[in-house]
């Protein structure tokens, strides 16, 4: 369980942090979303003590982490795969953490295994690692002490799509086990395929948490018709949103009955009729986040 | 390298047998970070080589006549007190310019234990390395009065001995103190040669030209107090001197440092 509270960091004026509360539960991953410079990697390195915060904080199973007597056993960190010393060996990276947790030492070829880094590309040094190579040693790092939680930011940068999917399996039979997982992502095919819970923030702020179900009913219904104006009108004079797509579908914010019954009144003939589910997040993401620009340039 | 995680036991959710990382294991972990790079163990290294190849230039080209003890002492000082300032500076600045501080901070958050295993990994590599050049500074004066066909002479007593351990500990140290204060590799590294070359070379002018400085100096010149441990050991006053002095350059900012890393953000 991670539990972040009232956690705000400001920068002399700038405030990256602002006022964020935010659960992650175990047997669930939840992801974290924001666009650039929204406060995920900030918030990430407060509730792991890298920095300080201005007020409020963050708890790992009700402790401080800094307060943890072992926290690599009780909670794994991955922020940055390429921050580690490039002049080491990815097999030293990970005896150095096991050392430092007092691990046995059969611990790293196994997370070696676990990660898919076979041994030659364990005696490599990091330097010469791709950015795929880095984020399975960060896992495997992240992994070593046998964490009830874990914390990663960006983890899926830089894989390859059976890398990809491969850090999917892992991290939903890792929460399946009863783990906590709360990572953060730009990619949002990939949050949508594996997280149970949502948190998004723009400027520092949450601008929608739940689980995934819940964001993502909120996305409203796209329908089809071949006569697609006079659905929107039919839609509009019912007191309802509706809006083209691209792709010449309609959208709006209405449940997929009531649009049903709308058309049936007009007399139209719908040939698709779904709730946005299946598009939703990316919608959802630049939606709100949106909409938090324009309240920056607001005030 | 598709692997899948089968493990089919349940993530360990109650940690009521987590220990503190122990002190021991921390200073081993530290110690081995300063030997694990090609860097850093070529570094370690260079303290045998440089012994190696200075009692070795004695050796060939000193005058048969004053080949003595003393003078292969004198001979591998020098680099030493480059190399274990160095040795001491990366053990600190890698964690910052490498980067791997991330990992290193958020496996151990109390930085003060971090830096503080640091600190006693780099003292005991000064501690080992120049018994061990004294060592070779031996060899070479065997060799040196054997090939020259001269008495051997022994002119190092085990206090001054001590005394040379204590100096290049003490610039060691100084290296370490740079490093927590300024945490970039480049940046403590060119402050190093500032202040033990640029430093001494201003007080001493000072020292000349401004009667009123005189007898300052020495209660505030690091360097200079340093000095004395390696001609013959210094007096009551000196220790004294040598006191203030350090409080005043390696104490002072030690303190500056840590507070700054407690504080700061690892990025």
């Amino acid at each position: 369980m991670i539990t972040v509270e009232s956690l705000t960091k400001k920068y002399g004026g700038f405030t990256a942090v602002d006022d964020i509360s935010l659960t992650a539960g175990p047997g669930r991953v939840t992801g974290f979303l924001g666009p650039n410079g929204a406060g995920k990697s900030t918030t990430l390195r407060v509730m792991v003590g890298l920095t300080p915060p201005t007020s409020g904080g963050a708890a790992i199973s009700g402790q401080r982490f800094a307060d943890l007597p072992n926290p690599g056993t009780e909670v794994g960190v991955l922020l940055d795969a390429s921050a580690q010393h490039a002049g080491r060996t990815g097999r030293e990276i990970l005896s150095i953490a096991r050392h430092t947790m007092g691990l046995p030492a059969g611990r790293v070829p196994e997370m070696l295994d676990l990660v898919g880094l076979s041994e030659a590309e364990a005696d490599r040094r990091v330097r010469n690692y791709s950015l795929g190579m880095r984020q399975r040693l960060g896992i495997a790092c992240a992994l070593i002490g046998e964490p009830a939680a874990l914390i990663l930011d960006e983890p899926a940068n830089g894989l390859d799509p059976a890398g990809i999917r491969w850090m999917r399996d892992l991290l939903r039979d890792y929460a399946d086990r009863g783990g906590t997982v709360l990572l953060s992502s730009h990619l949002l095919n990939e949050i949508e395929a594996i997280a149970d819970d949502l948190v998004v923030i723009g400027q520092g702020r949450i601008v929608a948490q739940g689980t995934k179900s819940e964001l993502l009913q909120a996305s409203g219904t796209v329908a089809r018709t071949p006569r697609i104006e006079d659905l929107a009108r039919a839609l509009v004079a019912s007191g309802l949103s509706a809006r083209t797509t691209a792709d010449g579908a309609l959208h709006t914010d209405a449940d997929p009955e009531l649009v049903g019954q709308v058309a049936l009144h007009a007399g139209l003939a719908l040939t698709e009729l779904r709730s946005a589910e299946s598009t939703g997040l990316e919608e959802i993401f630049l939606e709100l986040t949106a909409d938090t620009q324009r309240e920056g340039a607001a005030a | 390298m598709t692997a899948v995680a089968v493990q089919q036991q349940p993530v360990h959710v109650s940690r009521a047998e987590a220990r503190p990382v122990p002190w021991s294991r921390l200073t081993a972990v530290e110690l081995r970070k300063m030997f694990d790079t090609r860097s850093g163990f070529w570094l370690l290294a260079s303290i045998a080589i440089t012994s190696v190849l200075a009692s070795g230039a004695v050796v060939l080209f000193a005058p048969d006549d004053q080949i003595s003890y003393r003078v292969f002492a004198t001979a591998f000082g020098f680099p030493m007190a480059v190399i274990l300032p160095m040795i001491a500076i990366l053990s600190v600045t890698s964690e910052w310019s490498q980067r791997s501080g991330l990992t290193t901070f958020t496996l151990v958050p109390r930085r003060g234990r971090v830096i503080a295993a640091k600190a006693v990994a780099a003292t005991a590599v000064g501690v080992v390395s120049i018994p061990l050049a004294f060592a070779i500074g031996a060899v070479g004066n065997l060799a040196g009065s054997a090939l020259a066909g001269t008495e051997l002479i022994w002119d190092v007593s085990l206090v001054q001995a001590l005394y040379i351990v204590l100096a290049n500990v003490l610039g060691l140290l100084v290296g370490f103190m740079l490093g927590v204060l300024i945490r970039s590799s480049a940046g403590a590294i060119v402050a190093y040669f500032v202040y033990s070359l640029l430093l001494p070379n201003l007080f001493g002018l000072l020292a000349a030209t401004q009667e009123w400085f005189r007898d300052l100096q020495p209660w505030v010149d690091f360097n200079l107090s340093q000095g004395r441990l390696f001609d013959g050991g210094p007096n009551g006053d000196q220790w004294a001197q040598l006191a203030t002095s350090g409080s005043i350059w390696l104490v002072l900012p030690l303190a500056v440092g840590l507070a700054l890393t407690m504080r700061s953000e690892v990025k």
